[in-house]
């Protein structure tokens, strides 16, 4: 039996690995990846308590952090293509412009 | 409609659990993967190996509109999206592995070790039930309920949604925007620049006259050496210099005089190209 328990453990275990990953990782575009990792785990806890409660709303909530996800993607990743076009790099070590 | 996509009776439990277990594994592995791998394009097609598995999950926890919205959008927009922006920014951005800040990764693996503690705990003290009884809300009518909810319930958070693709589109457009400064250059300014540089002709193409005609085989000079031009700087290894010089230059990680240099070889060698 797959008992909900099962999916949350999953869901925790790739937040976190996802956490650890933007921690770790100085590839910008890694770091967003790392990020949607963090949102995916998210959203499968969502559709997890769902199923639990047999109601739907955590299935809608996980449709919004979707399209917030993309939303966030988009500009990010542009973002991004300005930063690299100044700076030739996708470092985040390399954005350092307003650093103290 | 979709009875062939939920699984559901006894009978499919079995089926269930092999398939939780497999996906589980491949899911872990591949997010551990994502965060080991160096290459930005092995943790792109690692990230999509992880979302399709949540899709399958989120077919078996009854959600079959969410695992096809998570394939269409995530998998086939956001992902290309990624791959897209890593083809701008340079396919052969591989991370340094040098440290910025001292005992970053061992304090970052440390910090995630103790929150998988925390959660585990939090989750361990929870009372996690067994799943509600299956109902027509997570089969067949799992996208009409849906529907009604999103237009009922949730109708201002979903209008409030629309404005912030709107957003988001329209930033997106003003930041990737580049404002021209110098004048177009027109033909006869290319034609110029082009025989001022010393090869009005343009570059070989990959493996001409070589033994195979495949894109990472030198093409032969008339005097049988073999012309390095003629390769792709991605395939022939020399382009990682290009994106890289913030991490060889010795003592690129600190202060903001390193951050002006890089820049200016970089620039230096973008000219070169």
């Amino acid at each position: 039996m797959v008992s909900p328990a099962h999916f949350i453990s999953l869901s925790v275990i790739l937040f976190v690995i996802g956490a650890v990953g933007v921690l770790v990782r100085r590839n910008a575009i890694v770091v967003f990846m790392c990020v949607e990792l963090m949102l995916n785990a998210a959203n499968l806890a969502f559709v997890t308590f769902a199923r639990m409660h047999g109601a739907l709303d955590g299935q809608v909530i996980a449709f919004f952090v979707m399209v917030v996800a993309a939303a966030e993607v988009v500009v990010g990743l542009a973002i991004l293509t300005t930063i690299f076009r100044s700076r030739r790099s996708s470092s985040v070590d390399d954005a350092n412009l307003m650093k103290y | 409609m979709s009875n062939s996509i939920v699984l559901a009776g006894p009978a499919a439990e079995t089926t269930r659990i092999v398939a939780f277990w497999i996906l589980a594994i491949i899911a872990v592995g591949a997010a551990v993967g994502m965060v080991l791998a160096r290459k930005a394009v092995h943790c792109a097609l690692l990230l999509a190996v992880i979302m399709l598995s949540l899709a399958v999950f989120y077919l078996m926890l009854g959600a079959p509109f969410l695992a096809l919205v998570q394939i269409i959008v995530y998998t086939g927009a956001v992902l290309m999206l990624f791959l897209f922006v890593m083809m701008i920014v340079g396919i052969s951005a591989a991370d340094s592995l040098i440290e910025t800040i001292r005992g970053q990764r061992l304090w970052a693996t440390l910090g995630g070790i103790a929150m998988l503690v925390l959660l585990s705990l939090v989750i361990g003290n929870a009372a996690i039930g067994r799943a509600a009884p299956n109902s027509a809300k997570f089969g067949d009518a799992n996208v009409t309920t849906l529907a009604r909810l999103i237009f009922t319930t949730y109708l201002y958070p979903f209008e409030i949604t629309s404005a912030l693709l709107i957003t988001a589109a329209l930033g997106a457009m003003v930041l990737a925007h580049r404002e021209r400064i110098k004048p177009k250059p027109t033909q006869r300014d290319l034609s110029a620049r082009r025989i001022a540089s010393g090869r009005p002709a343009p570059l070989p193409g990959p493996g001409t006259y070589a033994r195979h005609n495949a894109v990472d085989m030198p093409a032969l000079l008339p005097d049988g050496t073999q012309s390095e031009l003629s390769v792709s700087q991605v395939l022939s290894g020399g382009a990682g210099k290009v994106v890289q010089p913030p991490a060889a230059l010795p003592g690129g990680s600190s202060g903001s005089g390193s951050s002006s240099g890089s820049a200016a070889s970089a620039g230096q060698e973008a000219g070169d190209r």
